[in-house]
């Protein structure tokens, strides 16, 4: 009998140094070469190698998962390659913006290159989907945490396109989410992808940022409505007309009371939801199983795979219930925590909306920025950069 | 008057709360890294099936991401009976001991049978053929000695942050199990 050797351990140092070169590729073209041209080649090459090549399998939206399991169960070690997919884009955002997004994640490049007639979203659309990420990520580490399944994997619209292959489910998704990318930008990095969240955050206090012009704005509008991400932002004096501050600051201070009543509110409906929840986890379903089908004679035949797990359960029946009461712990406890972040979420979000910034110039968003490098086309002061249009001569002056 | 809204002033205190929440999330990243790291096992992990608690259930061949599945039949030669009539290559009630595709388990006939001496017969698998579906393993277990087993064939398998055939499995038998021993292989002492 052959014995091959795992293909696994061995990619998993290649692919941790192609990521780490594909994002110091795409910092020299942000920021270096200011080349969206670049960051299209960049994405081509993230969408064969991380997708079709490599499947999609090492991706750092599921990375969130290896390492909370890692976190809370003792039997677990998350791989090298699974640090790694987390910790780089992180480092990155947390000093460059979101490199990562903008054409090393093969997600994140697959939709940028089928955008075809970027339509505009709605603001309240936008600003109400946009809290789905936190949300996404936080069910996403419930679910990893307790041991359950890796839901953002199970439910990824990409890979199974990657592959070739996929539930239906999965593979529905996915196209639905192809045509409505070639009108809506990255639908799934704005309003699904866990990891984007935690960019976002990392890329809000960012040291370095995207910026349209290579030097001074003039506030010529052109790149105003550039943006197929709703990342930009127009200039604001951070100061509400005098008639219009006292409701601002009521509206301000209901958001910031009313938050911590979320977050309770959340936690109380997250403790009621966990046996709903538990019960994904194969332990408590079988649990359930077994006491559901307690004094029934045992199946005979041939056996389906579940007779052979209610088989397993009745070998073992206190070791069945055990297992399952651990779990069903956990999840009380995880999913109390889950509706707590929910609260403070959409708390967050409500916030954040009341309060104003004070801008100069028409720049993109730190957070929702994917620095896909497109809005630098349309400034007048980057063609003259790249010598495309000469300057504007001041008009002479000379006296007549 | 007071100078407290002088146009430098938010800007410098936004910056300021900026570097804080960084370096806040540096460190906190670097505590959790410190913590991943060292329970890291230096050479990481893969999936395997545990021969002895597989159930012979036949998901392996269904729930696999790839469209063929990464499991499939081994066969471990120093437990095998070497039967003339092995249940794991014939049906139940065969209507001759030949391999005619009506007699046999497999279903894609990748179990080749070759005569060694009187009454002696050897079984091998072949692995292109082989889909995991476990019914000739059912077969060997129930009658023969269990030298033919389930295993994950690693030059196969993606290693999926989350095995599909795991979730589903009846018997619980896949667990991540270190690198450099990546298969958990039957065998008897002679």
């Amino acid at each position: 009998m052959t014995t091959p050797g795992p293909r696994a351990a061995y990619w998993e140092y290649v692919d941790s140094l192609v990521l780490a070169t594909a994002l110091g590729t795409a910092l020299w073209l942000i920021y270096t070469r200011r080349s969206r041209r670049g960051l299209i080649a960049l994405s081509i090459f993230s969408l064969i190698y991380f997708g079709f090549y490599r499947k999609g399998c090492i991706c750092s939206i599921g990375s969130v998962q290896n390492l909370a399991m890692a976190l809370f169960d003792n039997g677990y070690a998350a791989p090298v390659s699974a640090i790694a997919f987390f910790a780089l884009p992180v480092a990155v955002a947390l000093f460059s913006g979101r490199a990562f997004c903008s054409g090393v994640c093969p997600h994140g490049a697959l939709q940028d290159l089928i955008l075809v007639k970027p339509l505009k979203v709605p603001t309240w659309l936008e600003q109400g989907l946009s809290v789905l990420p936190f949300i996404y990520l936080g069910a996403g580490v419930l679910f990893a945490a307790t041991g359950t399944t890796f839901i953002i994997c199970q439910y990824d619209p990409f890979v199974p396109i990657f592959r070739m292959s996929g539930r239906t489910f999965m593979v529905l998704s996915g196209v639905a989410l192809l045509v409505l990318g070639m009108f809506v930008g990255r639908p799934y990095c704005r309003f699904l992808c866990p990891f984007g969240a935690i960019l976002k955050l990392a890329g809000t206090v960012s040291a370095r940022r995207v910026r349209v012009t290579p030097d001074l704005c003039t506030q010529c509008r052109l790149c105003e409505a550039s943006c197929p991400f709703g990342a930009m932002r127009t200039p604001e004096t951070g100061r509400p007309a005098p008639r219009d501050l006292p409701s601002e600051r009521r509206q301000l201070t209901l958001a910031l009371m009313v938050t911590p009543l979320l977050i309770f509110a959340g936690a109380w409906g997250g403790l009621k939801f966990s046996p709903t929840a538990a019960m994904l986890h194969p332990s408590v379903n079988l649990a359930h199983e077994f006491l559901a089908n307690q004094g029934k004679p045992a199946p005979t035949g041939a056996l389906s795979p579940a007779d052979l797990e209610l088989q397993r359960a009745r070998q073992n029946p206190r070791e069945t219930l055990v297992a399952s009461a651990k779990v069903q712990h956990r999840f009380d406890m995880g999913t109390t925590l889950f509706g707590a972040w929910i609260g403070l979420v959409i708390g967050a979000k409500w916030i954040s909306l009341r309060l104003r910034r004070t801008r100069t110039d028409y720049e993109p968003d730190r957070g929702d920025c994917v620095a896909c490098a497109r809005c630098f086309d349309y400034c007048p002061n980057e063609l003259v950069r790249r010598g495309v249009i000469s300057p504007v001569k001041e008009p002479a002056t000379t006296t007549l | 008057m007071s100078t407290g809204a002088s146009s430098g002033g938010p800007v410098n205190r936004r910056h300021f709360l900026r570097q804080g929440a960084r370096t806040a999330a540096l460190a906190g990243g670097g505590v959790l890294l410190g913590l991943l790291v060292g329970r890291t096992s230096a050479r990481g992990t893969v999936w395997q099936i545990d021969p002895q608690k597989c159930v012979r259930c036949g998901n392996c061949a269904t729930s696999c991401v790839l469209k063929q599945s990464a499991v499939k039949c081994v066969h471990a030669f120093s437990m095998c009976g070497y039967c003339q009539l092995c249940t794991g290559y014939f049906e139940p009630a065969p209507n001759d001991l030949n391999t005619g595709a009506e007699n046999c388990q497999c279903p894609t006939a990748a179990i080749r049978r070759t005569y060694v001496e009187d009454p002696y017969y050897e079984y091998t698998i072949d692995e292109r053929l082989c889909i995991g579906c476990a019914k000739c393993v059912e077969g060997c277990n129930q009658f023969g000695n269990g030298s033919l087993f389930l295993q994950i064939r690693h030059d196969r398998c993606l290693n999926c942050n989350e095995c599909a055939i795991a979730k589903v499995c009846a018997g619980d038998a896949f667990r991540r199990v270190p690198v450099n021993q990546p298969y958990l292989l039957k065998a008897i002492s002679h």
